[in-house]
């Protein structure tokens, strides 16, 4: 076997882990009959790492080398690392091949920037069209746009990829400028508008014809680290909300920062912050799924989600005024502002009281997470109470539960 | 009124004649067993109902006519996890929907009916691991095979996502702990089985039948799986409940 091989990419996917999208999914791609792979909407993680993240896609940096010099990246130009870059046919030979034996989604591609931003993306460009044309790859491809490069490069990137991507990296400008001199939020932003409008302008096409070309269906998205920086959780969920109303993103991803770094623009840390990227994740999913306005999960007076709650939890305890919630009459979308009430126990709730009144005892069953629920809601059953609707009382009940459970698994220096 | 076991030969259709024949012969059913699980009782003898296509496709249409295909969908999941007297759970279904007026597919208030989506749910599951966990070892002769052992029986419901995905090549799925296995022909999926002494065999793919490639992609793979973890990071109890020890024989990066 070919050993540099092995070492090229034991190298390059180590540069390229610390991208923490993994999504194979939102995109629909359907294979022909001489073709490989396909997307269908739905993702599917092929495996887990010992840190229990999801092992999708392929995802590699074509090259490490770079000529930027930001702070928080493991490839910049001051480090010494060890560096490797990969040919074209090498990446769809271990793309192909990987995929043939079902461990992969398909193809995660970034890269170092070397010469100049055209240059590189259109060495990213050109292994994405060969997968898909030479060897007619339906499976999921996520390319990374690099700022800079120019709209033509782009607009030939989306043409053959699911997902689109370009990292924000830090929440602020003023950080970013900190730590990486050469990048600003415009350079970040404007290939981002750029693709949104081209995204939108896509899918009317594809309601007029279904037989127009895609465009990166899977949509785009982009990634925050977490940590390295003093923006308050207000700030950041902020931005993001923002990206997701402005930008029409598909995803915002919050990293920990994990202290790969000693260079000196950035702080030291000794554990990274996996309670607080968890809350945001949480707040991110209640502004998309749950019909939460940013408003109610962070504010001026609130401007950091409490670590000890979870931010649904602490949007109830914050408005007593509004529970607790008739379980048999309120709406779906009252329902599932009660705190450890997802969407599908939601709709199990809605579909089953059709039958007749639901008490404690069907309840208790139907999959939702009882304990927190509980002091929440009023069912069928006379003198329903738990705790007396006392927000106080509650609060400690809960969050003395959550540290009981992080102290057991020893996480509590998480909290620090 | 005296309460009967029926015995069947263990097929879905099987069930589903006895089930029909439950109303035909309006008897109350104690149980209903595979003829070859069942042994001796003191409470009287069993009646063993033969497969009747028309009578399985009668009950097949009433449960289409009653809940749409959702839940004939439902049911057939269920069949398949092999879980004990799952024979009655289903025969429970049957008689609540044809005793109401609303379709009772989602009457989650029904103990039983709520078990019946909770088993489906573990169904959904499996077949969500086994579109990721399957891992095809490329043979000699360009045939992709991949050895499986699932918690429930659900090589009938993975064909198709298979078939969609790799058109252009053979490919052959083998649940080692039921001994078949589905075998896709660039045309079309067979069921197949091998003779009884090759199973012993086919617990591991032996070396001498793989490409000469096969072994490196595997290493390769392996490699990637071990430099992509974040070791600050560190999750064991995490990384167990996505990828149960269970699975482990069967995935190469392991």
């Amino acid at each position: 076997m070919n050993e540099r091989i092995k070492e090229k990419l034991e190298i390059l996917s180590d540069a390229a882990k610390y991208d923490v999208s993994c999504a194979s999914s939102g995109s629909k791609r359907k294979n022909t009959k001489d073709g490989m792979g396909n997307s269908t909407g739905m993702g599917i993680c092929h495996t887990y790492t010992q840190d229990g993240r999801c092992v999708s896609l392929l995802k590699i940096l074509l090259t490490n080398h770079c000529i930027f010099d930001c702070a928080y990246c493991v490839s910049r130009k001051s480090n010494d690392v060890k560096r490797a870059a990969f040919t074209v046919k090498e990446v769809v030979d271990l793309t192909m091949n990987f995929y043939q034996r079902n461990y992969i989604e398909g193809l995660f591609l970034s890269s170092g920037i070397f010469k100049n931003p055209d240059y590189t993306m259109e060495r990213l460009v050109r292994i994405a069209k060969e997968l898909r044309t030479i060897h007619k790859f339906n499976g999921y491809i996520h390319l990374k746009t690099i700022p800079g490069a120019s709209e033509e490069l782009m607009q030939e990137a989306g043409l053959y990829a699911d997902r689109l991507s370009v990292n924000i990296e830090m929440p602020s400008e003023l950080s970013l400028k900190k730590v990486a001199p050469e990048k600003d939020f415009k350079s970040v932003l404007e290939p981002m508008g750029y693709l949104k409008e081209k995204i939108a302008e896509n899918k009317e096409e594809r309601k007029k014809s279904r037989k127009a070309p895609l465009f990166s269906p899977g949509g785009q998205s982009t990634q925050l680290v977490i940590g390295a920086s003093p923006e308050k959780d207000l700030e950041i969920l902020t931005l993001a909300d923002d990206l997701y109303k402005q930008k029409s993103l598909k995803r915002v991803y919050y990293s920990g920062y994990i202290p790969i770094s000693d260079d000196n623009r950035l702080p030291v840390i000794h554990q990274p912050p996996l309670i607080r990227e968890n809350r945001l994740y949480q707040a991110d999913w209640l502004m998309r799924f749950y019909g939460f306005d940013l408003k109610d999960i962070v504010d001026d007076k609130h401007p950091d989600l409490d670590l000890t709650l979870d931010p649904k939890a602490a949007f109830a305890l914050r408005n007593p005024a509004i529970f607790p919630i008739d379980i048999n009459k309120a709406d779906y979308e009252m329902i599932l502002k009660v705190p450890g009430i997802g969407v599908k126990s939601a709709k199990k709730i809605i579909s089953a009281r059709k039958f007749g009144a639901l008490r404690e005892g069907h309840l208790r069953k139907l999959g939702l997470v009882w304990k927190r629920a509980k002091y929440f809601i009023t069912c069928a059953d006379p003198d329903f109470k738990y705790l007396g609707w006392k927000p106080e009382v509650i609060r400690q009940q809960i969050s003395s539960s959550i540290l009981t459970k992080a102290a057991n698994s020893n996480q509590l220096s998480l909290f620090a | 009124m005296q309460e009967i076991t029926l015995t069947y030969d263990g097929t879905y259709e099987g069930l589903l004649s006895t089930i029909f024949e439950s109303y035909r012969l309006k008897i109350n059913v104690a149980r209903i067993i595979p003829i070859a699980d069942y042994q001796d009782s003191l409470f009287g003898e069993p009646i063993h109902v033969s497969t009747n296509r028309e009578w399985a496709d009668r009950v097949k249409k009433g449960i289409r006519k009653k809940g749409g295909n959702a839940a004939v969908r439902l049911l057939y999941r269920c069949f398949l996890s092999e879980q004990k007297d799952i024979e009655l759970l289903i025969l429970h279904f049957v008689q609540m929907a044809m005793k109401s007026q609303k379709d009772v597919t989602k009457n989650y208030r029904d103990e039983k009916i709520l078990e019946l989506h909770k088993i489906n749910k573990k169904i959904g599951r499996e077949v969500h691991r086994m579109h990721a966990f399957v891992r095809f070892q490329k043979t000699k002769d360009d045939i992709f095979t991949a050895l499986i052992e699932p918690d429930f029986n659900v090589l009938p419901l993975i064909g198709d996502h298979f078939e969609k995905r790799y058109p252009a090549m053979q490919w052959l799925i083998y649940d080692t702990r039921r001994h078949y296995g589905i075998f896709y022909n660039q045309q079309k999926i067979d069921f197949i089985t091998f003779v009884e002494k090759d199973h012993q065999k086919l617990k591991q793919l032996s070396k001498e039948i793989l490409a000469a490639d096969e072994p490196d992609y595997q290493v390769l793979w392996k490699s990637y799986f071990e430099s992509v973890n974040i070791p600050e990071r560190n999750n064991k109890k995490l990384h167990l409940q996505h990828v149960p020890k269970r699975y482990w024989k069967y995935l190469s990066e392991k």
